[in-house]
Parts: structure tokens; C-alpha cells; sequence
């Protein structure tokens, strides 16, 4: 009992953490499911069929490749325009400084459903074709003020003596920002990008008002509850958990490395 | 989503001797801005301004809107609205108090006591974003599943009795019930609550606990008085990347619920997408901004972290 009440924090921290872990089990598990009809909710027999064809399914591949364009070109937007507008917010005092802080702060204090309606009734007023095009429009807008906030984050923390000790070099401007702030910043950007990336991809609220009838993958898992979820559902789900995990622990485990070599021995 | 200032910068010691070069240099920071910001009025603000004249408009789809400034919709949209403008302001809230009192420990554990863990720890918060949260929020339907474990269980200690009795639940059933809902809403925004009370957690000085202990005050005492009001600025801005998206939420009301379940998104997202009807559908979804602001800049005010955004 004394155990329990010194680890109390503990065990409920843990707890959480398996809340959160859960369905993404209950995904893998049943990626290796042989369901009965059209719904894989309930365990039946273990099969690899849906591993072996995963894209087996019709149009499921086809929307994923979509869903994989669009969170890049959305990626290279709004990295490009967020960081233009992060550079200039931190480096610079203007007027109208205040109004643009809150312009990039609303998109992120609303919710989605109010911004995907509007855009809609845009879209719709303005007769243009909802689809690819409308679709990568809307992830720009909405991924631009998240990668705001992640590179003003890095370029507030840094040392402008860096950039003056460059000048004093004799390094010119274009010099100075490629050789000493762009690879300063970089860490920012790249936190940003894959913040974009990863908003874009798993958009759903947003893609589905603006759409029409293009299929991303999140419109296509949509699409599945009402229809029947195939088994391959669960293997891309899987696939996708397990390479990030394993991307992620590498990379820690590279920069971990790293760190120990440049220590002098 | 902090706006600190920064420092002034240091004016270059070359000044140019020439004026127009100075003005070019002045004109910088608003081409670095032109292209994002052009983006955000044309695709954010415009788009907004159109929703607002369209919530005045009357009309059908045959005949064409009109804007005859028909206030009316904004009153009738919430006359027959607000069951789903309640239980969507129920549900967000006690979604994000239940991922604060979920959250908070979880935060707490990985910033103080993980030790060399910490790192493997903060990857599985991260990790179930890996996943498409549609696929994760499918999942919760294998999970709560009629004759499943979770169900069994419940049932055997007794609590779908007591969450019957109050409404939560319906018989012996989880699914297709506010608790389904809010157990899905929870679940999906539990990440936006952990980071945020994370790396402000992490921010406070380990010695503040120590000198807490030094001068008497029990474990409690010092969460009381020192770790949770330093953690402030991590909770209010945990609460708002909760609340808001939660607010506006329709997927796991769709997923997980039923129709008594129905939140104020579903029903702008069918207004929109199947009915039609513009006006009340652009109503439904300013009133919905408007209550979401308000609340927002009233808890901001009151919890006295207004240089948080």
C-alpha cells in the first residue's frame, strides 16, 4: 500500500501513457485480422493477406499518394511563407506589427470547422473548382501560422553578436544569412516543416468542406466507417506508427552518438 | 504562442550615405511579409467576410442569396440549434478537464522523474500522431465495442449502472453515447494538453522544489504554492489547444456517438455539405467563433496570461 501511495504519480503518469498507446495497439492487432463482412471491428482469425497486398483495395493507394502530394507542396508553402513572415517579425520593428501578431494568431485560435466554412463560401462565391487546387490552397493557409510560431521560436533565442561577428569578417549580407543565420534557424524550419507535414496529412475537418470530390487518405478512412473498413487500413496505420518510431529513436540515438564523439576524450 | 519583443536591433554601423538606399532597407520587412500575409487575408480574412455576408443572406439555391441584412437567421439557427451548441461546449469542456487531470501527471512524471527515460518517454506521447487520428479514432470502436473486454469489465464492477443512471450511458452500451464521445474527444487531444504542460514544467528551476522542502513545506504544499502556479502558462495555453479544436469537433461525435450525441460541427458540416442552406449554416458557425473568442479572451483575462499570445 505504502509502494503504491510513494508511485502514485507514477502509475497514473503510466496510465495515461497507456490510454494514449491503446488504440494504436488495438490498429496493429488488428491489422493481422481476418474480419467477417465489411468491418473490421471484431477479432476473428489471424491472417497476413492484408500485408501482403496492402494496396489491395481500390483507390486506397491512390490516396495516400494524394494525401502525400499535398502535405508536400502545403509543406513547401508554408514553410517559405512562414518563415519569410517569422524573419520579419523578429528582426524588424514596423508599424502594423500588432495587427499582423494577431492575424497569424487567429487561424490557430478558431476552430477548424469555422474556418473550413468560410473558405467554402469563398470558394463557392468565387465559382472555382474545389479539388487539388482548393485542397492546397487551404492546408497553406492553415499550417502557415503553426510554422510561424516554430521558427520565430528559434530566431528569438539567437545571438544576433553571431551575425555582427560575421560582418566584421567582411562577410556580406547574402554571405552572412546563408553561412551563419539560415544554419542557425535551420533546426526552427525544419521543426516547422514537419509540423506541416504532419497537419496537412492527417487534415480532416478542413479537406472535407473543401474537397469536392478528390479523395485524400483521411477522406478515404472517412469514407470507410460508413462503407466498410478494410483490413489495409490497419496495416498503413501500423506501417506509418512504426517507421516514425523508428525514425525517430534513430535519430536520437545518431544525435546522442554525436554529442559523445565531439566530447574531447 | 508567445509574442515576447525582441531586443532592438542594433543599427548597422555602415550607414549608407544615401537616402534611397535607407528607405529600400525600410522596406524590407514588408516584402519579407507581403506574400504569407497576402495569403492569410485572401484565404482567411476575405473568406470570413464573405461568411459574414453570407449569415445575411436569404434566398435557395435556384433563386440565388440575396443580402437582405436577415438578422433573423442568427436567432432561429440558435432557437433550433442550441441543444448542439450546449453539448458541445459540455463535451469540449469536460474533455480538456479531463485531459488536464489525465495530462498533468503524465507531464509532471516525464519533466521530473524520468530520468534517463525522458527522452523515450516524450516519443510515445508523440508517437500515436504517427498514425491517422481517423484510423486511432476507428479503433475506439473495437475498443468499447458492445460484448468487448472494456464493456465486460464495466458492466461486472457495476459503473454502466451508475453512468445509466446519470445519463452517460445507455443500458449496457458505451458506444453511441455521450461517454463514448467524450472518452474519444479526450483521448484525441490529450497530446495538445501533455506538450504544453510539459515544457513548462520543464522549465522550473529543480531547486525550487528543494528550497520548497528546506523551508518546511510538505509535497503538496509545494505543488500547491510553487510547481503549479509555475506551471500556468502551460496550462492555459493546454486548455486553449483543447478546448477550441474540441469545440468544433465533429469526427468522433460522428464516429463514436449518435444522433442524441450530434455537435454544433456536425450540424455546420451537414448545413454545408448536404442541406444547402448557406445562410444558417454561416450563422451556425459565427456564433460558434463568437462564443469560442469570448470564452477565450475571458479565460485568458482571468487566468492573468495575457502575454501568452
Amino acid at each position: 500500500m505504502r509502494w503504491i501511495r510513494r508511485n502514485l504519480l507514477v502509475i497514473a503518469g503510466l496510465l495515461t501513457l497507456a490510454y494514449m498507446i491503446l488504440p494504436n495497439i488495438v490498429v496493429m492487432v488488428f491489422s493481422f485480422n481476418k474480419p467477417q463482412g465489411r468491418f473490421n471491428y471484431a477479432w476473428q482469425q489471424f491472417s497476413l493477406d492484408a500485408w501482403k497486398d496492402p494496396c489491395g483495395v481500390a483507390d486506397l493507394c491512390d490516396s495516400l499518394s494524394l494525401s502525400f502530394q499535398i502535405a508536400a507542396w502545403a509543406t513547401v508553402g508554408a514553410t517559405v511563407l512562414g518563415t519569410l513572415i517569422a524573419f520579419a517579425l523578429v528582426r524588424y520593428r514596423f508599424r502594423a506589427r500588432g495587427a499582423i501578431n494577431s492575424l497569424i494568431f487567429l487561424p490557430m485560435a478558431m476552430p477548424e470547422v469555422v474556418m473550413a466554412a468560410s473558405l467554402l463560401t469563398l470558394f463557392l462565391n468565387m465559382g472555382a473548382e474545389l479539388g487539388f487546387w482548393t485542397v492546397l490552397i487551404a492546408h497553406i493557409m492553415f499550417c502557415l501560422s503553426f510554422v510561424v510560431v516554430a521558427v520565430k521560436a528559434r530566431v528569438m533565442s539567437m545571438d544576433p553578436r553571431l551575425e555582427e561577428a560575421a560582418r566584421d569578417l567582411y562577410a556580406g549580407p547574402v554571405q552572412t544569412f546563408v553561412r551563419v543565420t539560415l544554419p542557425i534557424a535551420a533546426p526552427g524550419i525544419a521543426a516547422g516543416a514537419l509540423l506541416a507535414f504532419a497537419l496537412s496529412f492527417d487534415d480532416f475537418i478542413i479537406t472535407n468542406f473543401n474537397s469536392g470530390s478528390t479523395v485524400t487518405f483521411p477522406m478515404f478512412v472517412w469514407g470507410s466507417a460508413q462503407r466498410g473498413t478494410p483490413v489495409q487500413i490497419n496495416v498503413i496505420g501500423t506501417a506509418m506508427f512504426v517507421i516514425a518510431v523508428v525514425m525517430v529513436l534513430a535519430g536520437q540515438f545518431l544525435s546522442s552518438r554525436r554529442k559523445n564523439n565531439a566530447q574531447p576524450q | 504562442m508567445t509574442v515576447t519583443d525582441a531586443p532592438p536591433l542594433a543599427p548597422s554601423p555602415a550607414q549608407p550615405p544615401v537616402r534611397k538606399a535607407s528607405t529600400r532597407r525600410r522596406l524590407v520587412p514588408y516584402w519579407l511579409l507581403l506574400p504569407g500575409i497576402l495569403w492569410l487575408i485572401v484565404f482567411f480574412a476575405l473568406p470570413l467576410a464573405y461568411q459574414a455576408s453570407t449569415s445575411v443572406q436569404t434566398g435557395s439555391l435556384e433563386t440565388g442569396f440575396q443580402v437582405t441584412w436577415h438578422f433573423q437567421t442568427y436567432w432561429e439557427a440558435l432557437q433550433e440549434y442550441y441543444p448542439q451548441f450546449v453539448r458541445s461546449l459540455l463535451y469540449a469542456g469536460t474533455a480538456t478537464l479531463l485531459c488536464l487531470l489525465l495530462g498533468y501527471p503524465l507531464a509532471y512524471m516525464i519533466a521530473f522523474k524520468a530520468g534517463r527515460w525522458r527522452n523515450f518517454l516524450l516519443v510515445l506521447v508523440i508517437a500515436p500522431f504517427f498514425t491517422s487520428f481517423l484510423i486511432r479514432t476507428l479503433a475506439w470502436k473495437t475498443i468499447l465495442a458492445d460484448s468487448g473486454p472494456v464493456v465486460d469489465v464495466l458492466n461486472t464492477l457495476h459503473v454502466l449502472d451508475v453512468t445509466s443512471w446519470l445519463g452517460w450511458t445507455d443500458g449496457s452500451r458505451v458506444l453511441a453515447t455521450p461517454l463514448a464521445v467524450v472518452c474519444g474527444l479526450t483521448y484525441n487531444f490529450l497530446p495538445f494538453m501533455i506538450l504544453p504542460l510539459y515544457t513548462s514544467l520543464e522549465r522550473i528551476d529543480g531547486r525550487l522544489h528543494e528550497a520548497a522542502g528546506d523551508l518546511y513545506a510538505t509535497p503538496a504544499t509545494t505543488f500547491r504554492k510553487v510547481t503549479f502556479p509555475l506551471s500556468m502558462p502551460g496550462v492555459v495555453s493546454g486548455t486553449l489547444l483543447t478546448f477550441i479544436p474540441a469545440s468544433g469537433d465533429y469526427i468522433n461525435a460522428e464516429l463514436l456517438g449518435s444522433t442524441d450525441t450530434k455537435m454544433v460541427g456536425s450540424v455546420i458540416q451537414s448545413q454545408f455539405l448536404r442541406v444547402l442552406d448557406y445562410p444558417t449554416a454561416a450563422a451556425l458557425s459565427f456564433i460558434l467563433m463568437a462564443i469560442v473568442l469570448a470564452m477565450v479572451t475571458v479565460y485568458i483575462r482571468k487566468s492573468g496570461t495575457e502575454d501568452l499570445v
